[in-house]
Order: C-alpha cells, then structure tokens, then sequence
C-alpha cells in the first residue's frame, strides 16, 4: 500500500507548481489556471485523508471545493471579459489602473 | 502493484501540471490540463473515491475547462502569443514557490496522523461509495449543501452581472 506521505508530497509538488505559475506568468488565463491547479492539489491530499484516515469528511470537503471552483471559474472569466473589453489585453502587467 | 499505478499518476499529474504553466498557448495549457484531471480522476480510483472520479471528470473537464475554452476563442490572443510568457520577476516568483515547496517536505516529516473514523473499506464495500458520501451531506452536511447552492446562484448572478455590455445612456 502506499504511503499517504507521498500522496501529500505529490498534493504539495502541484500545488507549488500552480504557486509558481501564478507567480511567473503574464497571461491572466493562465493565472487563473494555476489557480484551478492550486485547489485540484488540495483535493488530492484531502481525499488521501479520507481514504487513510477512514472518514469520509475529507470527500465532503472535497465535493464542497468543487462547487466552490466552479463558481470562482465562473465568476473569474466573467471578470475578465469585463477586462478585456476595457483593456484588449489579458497581459497582467498591463492592468495597473488601481495602482495608485 | 498499487505503487507502480501511483508512481505513473504522480510522474503524469506533475509532468502535466508543469507544462499547463510553461506551455506558450492557452490552448495547449488548457488541453493538458485537461488530461491531468483525467489523470487526478484515476488518482481518486485508487482512494476508492468513485464517486468523486465522476465528479472530477464531468464537472472540471466537461464544465470549468469548456468555460476555459470558450473564453479563450472569445478573446482574441494573436498578439498574445507574440508577447514574453512571464513577468520580469519570474525567478522571484518561482525561487518563493520552490521554498515553500522545502518547507512543506519538511514539515511532512513532524506530520501526526489523527484518530482515525469508522468509514473502513468493509463498510463502503457494503454501502457503496456514493450512498456513504450522500448519507453523511445530507445528514450532517446539510446546511452547508444548502449554502453552497447559494454560493451558485451568487455566482450565476454574478457572471450575468459581470459580462453584460454597459449601456450608455
């Protein structure tokens, strides 16, 4: 069987890999993918929780987190058509009109 | 055996999720992230989470990278993939990702598992994964399933809100 620390190491390696190309990237779809990376790492280490801990909390949570990335996907790429509308740009650099 | 099929998850998963953000086309991102939540879907098969396997595929691959798709071919990126993928500070940025990586492997090592619960595997075998999990959200769960269906309408809402042109009076 395998050992749920490598279940969470694997859950940590993607969920850094999304922190990074949030953290790099220019292209707001992209960002907005890292972020959809980020909340898929955190399922995985929470349903290898469930699963080694034997309590289905962990799925629960996991289902709550979908519902939740499905509206934060919708209500982002809402967002940035509003953006590109204003702007003709999904460059991150480029939206600086709050920067005071 | 259940190490070889996590190894070949878990080299996919990451080779995937690391060309999703280095990858110069949205598109291209969107299709390998696309095979990666097959991939996490599999990944949920070995942790005897069926029915969330299902969940993942139609909701993440059939709904949110759709959505991603279909926003994607609205805007137009022509000139987007003529610009420079990242930002002038993406060695910062990745150097940060990379630390809080270290600390993360290294705090895995004090990690202390809690009491553990009653669902074994005998008891899902006999219930069935799905019924287990819809017994206990709509028992315990069933005022947070109630607010997440707010959280919908909030962003059904929202997204109406949000793209709708302005109009100038």
């Amino acid at each position: 069987m395998v050992p749920l620390n490598w279940y969470l190491l694997l859950s940590a390696a993607v969920f850094f890999i999304g922190v990074a190309g949030f953290l790099s990237r220019r292209n707001i779809i992209i960002l907005f993918m890292s972020i959809e990376l980020m909340l898929n790492a955190t399922n995985i280490s929470l349903v290898a929780f469930s699963h080694y801990l034997l309590d289905m909390r962990g799925q629960i949570m996991v289902f709550f987190i979908i519902a939740v990335a499905a509206a934060e996907a919708v209500l982002g790429l809402a967002i940035i058509i509003a953006l590109f509308r204003n702007k003709a740009t999904t460059n991150v650099d480029e939206m600086n009109i709050m920067k005071g | 055996m259940g190490g070889v099929i996590f190894g070949y998850l878990a080299g996919v998963i990451i080779l995937l999720s690391i060309l999703v953000i280095t990858v110069k086309n949205p598109v291209h991102s969107v299709m390998f992230m696309l095979l990666m939540f097959f991939h996490i879907a599999g990944l949920y098969l070995t942790l005897n989470a069926e029915f969330l396997a299902a969940v993942q595929i139609i909701v993440y691959a059939g709904a949110i990278l759709v959505l991603f798709l279909f926003v994607i071919l609205l805007l137009n990126l022509k000139d987007e993939l003529r610009m420079k993928r990242t930002t002038w500070s993406w060695p910062l940025g990745v150097a940060a990702a990379g630390a809080l990586f270290i600390a993360a492997f290294l705090s895995l090592r004090s990690f202390v598992p809690g009491t553990k619960g009653v669902i074994t595997t005998a008891v899902i075998k006999a219930e069935t994964n799905t019924k287990v999990l819809g017994r206990i959200l709509f028992t315990e769960y069933l005022f947070p399933f109630e607010v997440v269906s707010l959280v919908l309408l909030v962003a059904l809402i929202g997204a109406i809100v949000l793209a709708k042109k302005r109009q100038r009076s």
